[in-house]
């Protein structure tokens, strides 16, 4: 008994003059799920490379991220937040609230967000519109706002095959779901004649429409895992999934991706814009931070890379998709002069 | 009468015979209860054995370096500059000079990714320890990348049509190539033992969680063994009871079944806001543990120490020992097994917890071994959760092979707490 109570002061004799040790010399990065595939690729790559240590990344979620990092502008709080969204007005108002005013914005590239299903299955060949119409809560039928009564795509559209509605996607907590309401679910609502009037009388109302997914088992919130949802696909070739580009990419020989107004989730025409489904990702620093944790600017310069953003960089390898030529030049260049957000 | 009573005696006899059966089937429906938990068990172990034991070995390739001076443009005696040296083309020319076929810009790219982009690093740390090196040729051998060594296990098949395999064919008959060449061999992942996490899966390694998961137990356990027990001996023996002294109890009652993700919240709030200690330090981690098992220790220590027979307590007091020493003495040695019972209890279950952890920042992305209870690191369950998410393939395997090595973690310490038991277990 007693050996046992020395052995464990003894132990806390070791462990407490550690405590001095308090001051923080290595990068500390937040934010977005969707960013950090990229952002951790690029830390060990800066740690491996440089004498800076290897910086920390969490995953957060972009708003969790962003709410750290505007927490104040104390060593305490991260140094960099990496976002799957732009930073919104009110995120920045309450940065400067807390004495954050100097926030630097770096675009990265863009994530394409896919529809995809098991190779077992027909290629699908959807608009917006109809993704809208399967998935919505309420649809107009008829100049009527009604609950959702799609049960199979042939429903929807007669062209499309006469198989149910499953489709398994991100909870809301989710930033590619966030994404992909904004981008397919409103970009179909403001193809219907009765929502484009809506928009124009309430801009509102036309976005709670827009925004609301089906909650009556067509549409399964299959958790934040994407690997399980490709695993789900390959078991269900009548479901349909969504999740980000890199998943797609690395398990082609399982799953394809859905045409989605008539341009297919391909690197080239997500990188041409010409797959309207994608959107940029970002990261911000807190200026004040640099100088004094040492190797921000060194990351910054890393992660802006041609060897890391570029055409052909290490992060496309990973399903990052490029910034065009001229952009990268651009971001490259407020990166290294450390240019202030501009809203 | 004698009809009346026959008739009860064959009326007892079915009865008995109905007892008898119940009996039986109650027998099989708890044997079915422990097979069915049983199968499911080894079903689970075979599934993640299965996943996971192809990730304790892995592909290397020996390739020929030559480590001369002038093409890598440095000065030996000069080791920032050896840093800075171009290790990668030494790399790329060692890839080239295997084939004899010319190759365009685009094929040397689809060539190279064959062989991690790890390798240069390698290859650095090799010529910073040994500088002798330099100016020789020597034959080493480099991890292939992941997605060639899925190829050779198996993971990648080869019959589906190019455009749908992540290798193109000719990339697979470079593999094929090196393999006709003799260079590539299947040896021990040793990376897996020794490397901290990776966003390469071939150079990923659980020794940065491994090492995190101990100091955060070892913290845990400093702190709630000694207040655990403390706790329990006070109210146990030495507590009067009282009002103060019931509210208390029912507490720590409740608070042994609080979700652990308040305890978190409350280390966010308390540790790191207030306090200001370092995010994603196991000093943190373990403090919020010991906070989540506390009540688990205290309440098994009570109940171990409560089972003490009184006669040893009043034969204690008898020959004129103070309460003091009746509860160092006698109380606490006789209690210690059940007491390390509880602690064990808690300790697997805060070795497994990751809720918690994610509100101090230790569910992160950590390549650095940790090298003490202040510096970032992250722990077993949350190494096995950021594999099972990310994209790569090989993670999968790698995902598997941690939890094989959280669950020997977890055997090895059940079994040192059965062994001190043993040692402490006396019977009377």
């Amino acid at each position: 008994m007693k050996r046992i109570i020395l052995c464990l002061v003894a132990i806390a004799g070791m462990v407490l003059p550690s405590f001095a040790a308090l001051a923080r010399d290595e990068i500390r990065i937040v934010g977005s799920s969707t960013v950090f595939p990229f952002s951790t690729a690029v830390a060990e790559q800066f740690g491996k490379k440089t004498s800076f240590k290897t910086p920390v990344v969490e995953a957060t979620g972009s708003g969790g991220g962003l709410k750290l990092f505007c927490a104040g502008s104390g060593f305490n709080t991260p140094d960099i937040t990496n976002s799957s969204r732009r930073i919104k007005a009110g995120e920045v108002e309450r940065c400067a609230k807390n004495g954050v005013n100097d926030i630097v914005e770096i675009k990265v590239g863009f994530d394409g967000i896919v529809m995809a299903n098991a190779k077992s299955a027909e290629v699908m060949f959807l608009t917006k519109k109809q993704i809208f119409l399967a998935l919505a809560k309420v649809v107009p039928v008829d100049g009527k706002m009604i609950e959702n009564p799609h049960k199979t795509w042939k429903d929807v559209d007669p062209a499309l095959p006469a198989t149910e509605i499953e489709v398994l996607g991100p909870p809301p907590t989710s930033g590619t779901r966030d994404a992909f309401v904004e981008l397919a679910m409103e970009g179909g609502a403001k193809n219907l004649p009765e929502l484009k009037a809506l928009k124009k009388s309430d801009k509102k109302k036309f976005k709670a429409i827009a925004h609301a997914i089906r909650e009556d088992g067509a549409f399964v919130e299959a958790g934040e895992n994407d690997n399980l949802i490709v695993q789900k696909l390959e078991a269900n070739p009548d479901a349909l999934g969504i999740f980000g580009f890199s998943f797609l990419d690395q398990n082609s020989d399982k799953v394809q991706g859905s045409f989605v107004d008539g341009s297919e989730p391909t690197f080239d025409n997500i990188a041409s814009g010409k797959y309207g489904v994608s959107r940029s990702l970002y990261f911000y620093v807190k200026k004040s931070h640099v100088g004094k944790v040492p190797g921000i600017k060194e990351f910054l310069a890393e992660f802006t890379s041609e060897g890391a953003a570029g055409a052909e960089g290490y992060l496309s390898d990973r399903g990052l998709i490029p910034l065009s030529e001229k952009d990268r030049i651009k971001i490259r260049n407020d990166g290294s002069t450390l240019a202030l957000l501009r809203m | 009468m004698n009809s009346y009573g026959i008739e009860e005696s064959k009326n007892g006899e079915s009865q008995r015979q109905k007892r008898h059966r119940s009996e039986r089937n109650f027998r099989r429906l708890g044997l079915s209860a422990i097979l069915f938990a049983l199968s499911v068990l080894v079903l689970l172990l075979a599934t993640i054995t299965l996943r996971g034991y192809k990730a304790f070995h892995q592909h290397e390739i020996a390739l020929e370096f030559d480590f001369d001076p002038e093409r890598f443009d440095i000065d030996p005696e000069n080791d920032p500059e050896l840093r800075n040296a171009n290790f990668n083309l030494l790399v790329k020319s060692a890839i080239l000079s295997t084939t004899t076929d010319k190759l365009n810009r685009k094929e040397r790219r689809a060539l190279f990714a064959l062989v991690s982009s790890g390798a240069s690093f390698e290859l650095r740390t090799i010529l910073l320890g040994d500088l002798t090196a330099l100016g020789k040729k020597s034959k080493l051998s480099i991890p292939l990348s992941d997605d060639a060594d899925m190829l050779l296990k198996g993971a990648i098949p080869r019959e589906v049509p190019e455009s749908d395999r992540i290798l193109s064919d000719k990339q697979i008959s470079w593999v094929d190539m090196w393999l006709a060449q003799g260079r590539i061999s299947r040896v021990f992942n040793h990376r897996f033992f020794s490397n901290g996490d990776s966003r390469n899966p071939e150079l990923a390694g659980i020794w940065g969680a491994l090492v995190g998961s101990m100091w955060t137990i070892l913290i845990t356990l400093m702190l709630c063994f000694p207040i655990g027990v403390a706790a329990a001996i006070y109210l146990e023996v030495f507590a009067k009871k009282n009002k103060l002294n019931d509210f208390i109890e029912v507490n720590i009652n409740n608070l042994a079944a609080v979700p652990s993700i308040v305890f978190g919240l409350l280390g966010l709030a308390v540790f790191l806001n207030f306090f200001g200690f370092p995010r994603s330090a196991p000093l943190v981690g373990g403090m919020v543990l010991a906070l989540m098992t506390l009540p688990t220790v205290i309440i098994a220590a009570r109940s171990s120490i409560a089972a003490v027979p009184p006669s040893i307590t009043e034969a204690a007091m008898g020959m004129g020992a103070s309460p003091l020493q009746v509860v160092l003495h006698h109380v606490l040695p006789l209690a210690m097994p059940g007491v390390l019972t509880g602690t064990i209890i808690g300790m697997a279950r805060a070795l497994g917890e990751t809720a918690p952890l994610l509100m101090i920042g230790m569910v992160a992305f950590i390549v650095d071994v940790p090298d003490g209870p202040m510096t970032a690191s992250t722990v077993l369950p949350v190494q096995v959760y950021l594999w099972a998410d990310s994209p790569e393939r090989a993670f999968v395997e790698k995902t598997s092979a941690a939890i094989m090595v959280l669950l020997v973690f977890l055997i090895l310490m059940n079994l040192a707490a059965v062994l001190l038991r043993n040692r402490f277990e006396k019977r009377w």
